[in-house]
């Protein structure tokens, strides 16, 4: 980790990846996730070549915060968000949820948990079951939790997300893919989540639909105070969202700061090359 | 147009399109979509009529079975005349099919009887077969597959798929003839023929089982380990549904088509007659008597049976069809 690249934060080693746990401002809330020397590997079945896709990576993300992870396809960036909300392999080293080491809890208590993190996925389509409406689809997670979702109708769910209560009784193909993005986030708001993970929410949408998705994730945040992690190779996107960015290159984190600071002057090779990458940059640059 | 306002800025309120056209425009297509199904089915079955026509004509004549080799040619040319085989092919044809489809399916040579009526009798014999049959192959085969899906690349997977692949491969006759060694020679717990009693049925269900089991088994670890690596599945996850609801409520509930499909498909094809099951244990079934009439060059009755067969054939197509329009949302 020597050519990690930590810019603006405060009473930190840079040179060493727990320093990573130093992006959050402390006043803003309690930690709601914490990932420390997070190592996941994969093996290949066949060759059993094993190929490592998070390579001794930290942060920490507090109530109220939005932490991007930026990278290009293959940099680990998923697996990271999925080791941390318990659905993918979780490898080694450390990930607590709200003080809780998955490593350490029971089934029951990953269970309660796991609501405590909602995911929305890249592909919203592909993330509704096709052969459940709607309101099918809230009902189940109602019944399945019912304490935990009774603080809002349906109606006023949909209000939130910006879709009309006609969409209820309509299936995933019958939905657009705004609307379809829509139903997702509303599915994770619904469970009250502390900390919203957002795997490139916006890639599989029209240019038009990304920037309302955008804005409503935004304002779920400011609105509800749960956190956010978005999982992004788009850095205009992170940058109309995220506070802070961790940069990640085949599995490491190889420069970490608040957005401002990382896209104004960027100091590691890579991220200039993926600011250098970004649509309009050589207009910027001459600006 | 309906707008919420995010950070102090209008945004459009996403809006669905308009449910009336468009529900009266998918009636109309789904209608469309239906019509076409029937009118090819409808079609598969002519085919399969004038097929079963005309290998009853190229099988040989049958008054060389009936009368024996030393009959004259006048007393052939009789019993020609009075089955009305000396008219023209084409005048036989549109007499059969008129028979085909107002329940008239001949009479057997060999019988002297209604074919209709023959079919009726041993049909009851059938059903119950592949009914038991096909029970234990959907018990067996689905939670087999399901559960290789579930623990891919493990010892749980290979050991299912080596049952699957058994299953398979062992000749139908053989297995059947093995468990009746075990089970009615040497351990002498059940019956090894004839029908009558639930014991009578269960070797023969058993062997009946085995084939389909094996299919079934092998395409519900195919399409459920598709359905598990589906985004949603690792949503519904994320949501905090448990395992099971989210293999048998989510995962299974959209696997179900295909298997459901040869569920179907393979109940059809043992409905047509299951030869070599029903002559291993003498069960008194259409597969009996459709090789009692290959046996006698009883071409009606083959004829018969064949059309019955593809009747049912095309009834469970159809039947596929509709399981597959109420199932999936996407179909209506």
């Amino acid at each position: 980790m020597s050519d990690v690249v930590q810019k603006g934060m405060p009473g930190g080693d840079a040179r060493h990846p727990r320093a990573l746990e130093q992006t959050a401002d402390p006043e803003r809330g309690a930690p709601v996730l914490e990932v420390d020397d997070l190592v996941v590997e994969h093996r290949n079945r066949r060759t059993g070549e094993v190929f490592r896709a998070v390579d001794h990576v930290s942060l920490r993300i507090g109530a109220g915060e939005s932490v991007a992870v930026v990278g290009e396809s293959g940099s680990g960036k998923t697996t990271l968000a999925m080791a941390a909300t318990g659905l993918g392999t979780r490898g080694e080293g450390d990930i607590r949820l709200l003080g809780h080491s998955l490593s350490s809890v029971g089934r029951k208590q990953l269970r309660r948990l796991r609501p405590e993190a909602q995911v929305v996925f890249q592909d919203p389509h592909g993330s509704l079951d096709p052969r459940q409406s709607v309101l099918s689809g809230l009902r189940e997670l109602r019944s399945l939790q019912p304490e935990r979702t009774s603080w809002i109708e349906d109606t006023a769910l949909l209000e939130r997300v910006r879709l009309e209560p006609s969409i209820l009784d309509r299936y995933p193909h019958q939905l657009s893919g705004g609307q379809a993005q829509r139903v997702c986030i509303a599915r994770a708001l619904l469970m009250r989540p502390r900390l919203i993970v957002a795997d490139e929410p916006t890639s599989g949408l029209d240019v038009s639909v990304q920037a309302d998705v955008l804005a409503l994730l935004k304002e779920i945040r400011a609105t509800t105070g749960a956190a956010l992690l978005m999982i992004s190779h788009d850095l205009a996107v992170v940058r109309s969202v995220c506070d802070v960015v961790h940069v990640m290159y085949h599995g490491r984190v190889v420069e970490s700061g608040p957005c401002e600071t990382v896209f104004a002057r960027p100091e590691h090779e890579y991220t200039r090359e993926l600011l250098a990458a970004m649509p309009g940059a050589r207009w910027r640059s001459r600006q | 147009m309906k707008t919420g306002t995010v950070n102090n800025v209008a945004v459009p309120m996403a809006k669905p399109g308009t449910p009336g056209k468009n529900g009266k425009k998918a009636r109309a297509g789904a209608l469309r979509r239906a019509a076409a199904r029937v009118a090819a089915l409808l079609a598969s079955l002519l085919i399969a009529l004038s097929m079963a026509f005309m290998l009853g004509r190229l099988s040989g004549d049958p008054t060389t079975t009936i009368l024996g080799p030393m009959a004259t040619p006048e007393q052939r040319e009789a019993l020609r005349h009075e089955l009305g085989l000396d008219r023209p092919l084409l005048v036989q044809y549109f007499d059969y099919l008129k028979g085909v489809f107002t329940g008239d399916l001949g009479d057997s040579l060999q019988f002297y009887q209604s074919n209709t009526s023959m079919i009726m009798d041993r049909l009851p014999f059938t059903l119950q077969l592949v009914a038991g049959g096909m029970a234990l192959a959907i018990l067996v085969g689905v939670p087999l597959g399901v559960l290789a899906a579930r623990r891919e690349g493990t010892w749980w997977d290979r050991a299912a798929s080596t049952v699957a692949l058994l299953g398979q491969s062992v000749p139908v006759f053989w297995f059947g003839m093995m468990l009746v060694v075990l089970f009615a020679v040497n351990l002498g717990w059940l019956p090894a023929g004839q029908s009558g009693t639930p014991a009578h049925l269960v070797l023969p269900a058993l062997t009946m089982s085995v084939y389909p089991m094996a299919q079934i088994a092998r395409l519900t670890r195919a399409s459920m380990s598709e359905a598990l690596a589906e985004p949603y599945i690792d949503a519904a996850k994320a949501r905090g549904i448990t395992g099971r609801r989210v293999v048998w409520r989510h995962a299974f509930k959209n696997a179900m088509m295909p298997i459901l499909t040869i569920v179907v498909l393979q109940t059809g094809i043992l409905l047509s007659g299951a030869v070599a099951v029903e002559y291993v244990y003498s069960w008194p079934g259409l597969g009996q008597l459709a090789l009692q009439a290959i046996q006698f060059r009883d071409f009606p009755l083959v004829q018969a049976i064949v059309v019955f067969g593809a009747l049912v054939f095309v009834l469970l197509n159809l039947l596929v069809d509709v399981i597959h329009s109420i199932v999936d949302p996407r179909v209506r």
